[in-house]
């Protein structure tokens, strides 16, 4: 018998009048539900306080207004927060796939064994995923390293997950966070220990049993002493959800000399043309640089989702630390990104990088929101920002936003900012070699992107590249 | 290989090109002259299909096939080339990548394997050879802080590369230096053969004492008015067109009475 169901039949502790037999929670919020959730996943007292504390404080929160997107009201009582796991069924082969899934598929480059896990065909013995993903899990466990669910992390490595858990991204940090926090259903948990280089990229589609975590997805990274890891979250296939609302909390600790680098593809679903029914995505990322010499560094690819809101950040408290952001944010149709960073220098000598490139098509609006602040005891802080907006037709936005706050006067900020537009021109130039307008297209984007490209994995950039193209497939007039 | 008939063409509703008839073989090699404005880049671009440019009336035969009917790619992978009188600036994008992807297009499109990048790179160290250009500039951006003369040895570079059929050069020796007039015409020799074709647009003499036509055209006011040999243009550089623009205009008011 699993844990699961071995808890859930365990005697009523809390008093809740929620069926505990049901799979599924009924509606709505209230802390009867988080007990369920709390219950349902067998979770120790601490979490289930945690999760308390975070539901009252964002009971006195609201939604916020700030960033530059707008969409109806979400009604947070008429989601349902809990649903037991169920196992999709799987199929036989890849001719039972939707064949415009393939065809993704194929445009992106995907190769066959992992299309064939992504859309939930059995793989051949030869290619057995669990075979793949065991010698995966005997590599990271020979060098100490500790990557699983974030459940199972509660349950097996309850010190850390109470230690670190928060440490980062405050229970009241925000509305979205503060959600997180009380509902969290599952999510990944990495640890390198002190001294240890992790020995392959970590990748959160490879995690053995990897669950549909849902739309309130947790991850915490630490990295002690000089240790160092590479962490690759989410794929280029696109990814359909039936929730519309996703709230996630990454956090990030880096001690004394380690490197985190945190890379992202994010392609849910945008909804179509007109807008309907793509995916809210409203994520608090966090990395802290906690000691001297750490490093922090973001990359990521957004192009899904209908409203994409985040702000990777870094927090350089520790001397000599170094935080980086490389991003490249594209929306077409409908799609509304606000999306950037926030540096906040804290030690001394740190320094930040930021490039971001957003690039705007259809009718679609791209903001950029950053802010590099500078405490008043950052001695010779450095930060150097590059922002490029690239505008495909007429009737797309792009905006941005720099805050910059400096609190001592020694620090050095550099800010330069760009905006170009595809010209019919260039298109023509391409097109009279010989070139077809997509590849033309793509082959622009790309050089657009490079700076940003080159900082993530080799393949995934192949991948995201063609990804791009995809996107923009009829997009200049 | 092409024959231009009546050909009329407008750009936002104003015709410019007014009944052009021209007819180009094989082997051949074609100048065309003619003051500011009267059409010559128009034409160009005409044959080669940018979209902003609408033919009303006449046609292009290209290879016995109707050229209008062609996207401005196939066209080009059927063997059109066109050296940009403005060559555009690419940020971002690599001369030897942007050239290896339009090569590719073309062997693609004649049933070819692709070439690699290490393969691509032999043929381009071989072609850039052909424009005497330094080897930076493969891996700089097309065109990217190039100077008026470097963009138009490029421009050679790329149809030394793409080997056309009919390449339509639109005012390439303009703002040469003389050593890069005398390269870029060495280029254009090398490059024809008899069985591909050039069309020259220029304002000046001196490039055909490097490259010989076979035959030299007038245009003015959206027409081929004036056809002869080489000699029409030594003609042309000692008496400017106003004897043209003249016999033009009693020509006009000859055929109206
Ligand atoms: N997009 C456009 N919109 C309006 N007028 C245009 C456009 N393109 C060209 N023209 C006009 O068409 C006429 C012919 O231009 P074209 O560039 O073909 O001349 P040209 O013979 O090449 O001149 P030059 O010797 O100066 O290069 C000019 O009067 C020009 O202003
Ligand atoms: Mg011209």
């Amino acid at each position: 018998m699993d844990t699961l169901t071995a808890l859930a039949t365990q005697e009523y502790k809390y008093g809740f009048t929620t069926d505990i037999e049901s799979d599924v929670a009924p509606r709505g919020l209230t802390e009867d539900t988080i007990r369920l959730i709390s219950h349902k996943k067998g979770e120790p007292e601490f979490m289930l306080e945690f999760r308390l504390k975070a539901f009252r404080q964002w009971l006195k929160m609201t939604p916020p207004t700030w960033p530059n997107v707008t969409y109806p009201e979400i009604d947070f009582q008429d989601i349902i927060y809990y649903s037991a796991p169920k196992p999709k069924a799987k199929l036989a082969s890849l001719d039972e796939v939707d064949p415009e899934l393939l065809d993704t598929f194929a445009k992106l480059g995907i190769p066959l064994n992992e299309q064939k896990m992504l859309a939930n065909v059995a793989v051949d013995a030869i290619f057995d995923s669990v075979s793949v993903a065991t010698t995966y899990k005997e590599k990271l466990h020979e060098a100490g390293v500790i990557f699983c669910s974030f459940s199972e992390a509660i349950r097996d490595y309850p010190e850390l997950i109470q230690k670190y858990m928060g440490s980062v991204v405050p229970v009241s940090d925000n509305f979205y966070a503060a959600l997180n926090s009380a509902v969290f259903t599952d999510g990944s948990f990495c640890y390198i220990p002190k001294g240890v280089t992790c020995p392959m990229e970590l990748s959160s589609y490879f995690r053995i049993n990897n669950p549909d975590t849902g739309q309130f997805e947790r991850t915490l990274i630490i990295c002690e002493e000089g240790a160092s890891v590479s962490y690759l979250e989410g794929c280029t296939a696109p990814k359909f959800d039936k929730n519309q609302l996703h709230a996630a909390v990454v956090e990030l600790v880096a001690l004394d000399n380690a490197t985190i680098k945190y890379s992202t593809v994010q392609n849910w679903y945008a909804g179509d043309k007109d807008g309907l029914g793509g995916i809210y995505n409203f994520v608090t990322k966090r990395g802290k640089c906690a000691g001297k010499n750490s490093k922090i560094s973001w990359t990521q690819v957004e192009t899904g989702s209908a409203i994409t809101w985040k702000y990777p950040s870094c927090v350089l408290l520790g001397d000599n630390s170094v935080g980086e952001f490389y991003s490249v944010a594209l929306t077409n149709n409908m799609q509304q990104a606000d999306t950037g960073t926030k540096m906040i220098h804290v030690g001394k000598n740190t320094s930040s990088t930021i490039v971001s490139k957003g690039i705007s098509a259809g009718k679609s609006n791209n903001s950029y929101r950053g802010l590099v602040k500078v405490l008043p005891n950052a001695e010779n802080a450095r930060n150097y920002t590059q922002c490029d907006s690239m505008l495909i037709g007429h009737d797309c936005g792009a905006n941005t936003f720099p805050y910059i706050e400096v609190q001592n006067n020694s620090a050095q900020i550099e800010h330069e900012a760009t905006t170009s537009k595809i010209s019919e021109e260039q298109i023509f130039y391409f097109l009279q070699r010989g070139i077809p307008q997509e590849d033309a297209i793509s082959m622009i984007i790309n050089g657009f992107c490079k700076e940003v490209f080159r900082e993530l994995p080799m393949e995934f950039a192949v991948e995201a590249s063609r990804l791009l193209g995809m996107k923009l497939e009829n997009s200049v007039g | 290989m092409l024959e231009i008939r009546n050909l009329h063409a407008t750009v936002n509703d104003v015709e410019i090109l007014r009944g052009i008839n021209l007819v180009v073989k094989p082997g051949e090699i074609h100048a065309i002259m003619g003051p500011n404005g009267s059409g010559k880049s128009t034409l160009a671009k005409v044959l080669a299909g940018h979209p902003s440019y609408v033919v009303t009336q006449g046609e292009i035969l290209y290879n016995g096939r109707n050229l209008l009917e062609l996207a401005p790619d196939e066209r080009a992978r059927e063997g059109v080339f066109l050296a940009f009188q403005y060559p555009i600036e690419i940020p971002g994008v690599s001369n030897a990548s942007f050239l290896r992807l339009a090569y590719n297009q073309k062997r693609k499109h004649q049933g070819e394997e692709e070439l690699d990048p290490l393969e691509f790179d032999d043929l381009l160290q071989e072609k850039i050879k052909i424009v005497e250009m330094d080897k930076a500039f493969i891996n700089r951006s097309v065109n990217e802080g190039f100077s008026g003369g470097e963009k138009k040895r490029n421009e050679i570079l790329q149809m030394a590369v793409l080997e056309p059929q009919l390449a339509i050069l639109d005012e390439t020796d303009s703002g040469l230096d003389i050593d890069a007039l005398r390269i870029i015409s060495n280029g254009v020799n090398q490059l024809h053969t008899d069985t591909n074709a050039f069309i020259m647009v220029t304002h000046y003499q001196r490039l055909l004492n490097y490259i010989q036509p076979d035959f030299v055209h007038v245009q003015m006011n959206g027409r081929l008015v004036k056809s002869g040999g080489k000699e029409l243009a030594l003609l042309l550089e000692e008496k400017g067109y106003d004897w043209i623009k003249d016999e033009e205009e009693n020509r006009q008011t000859a055929a109206s009475n």
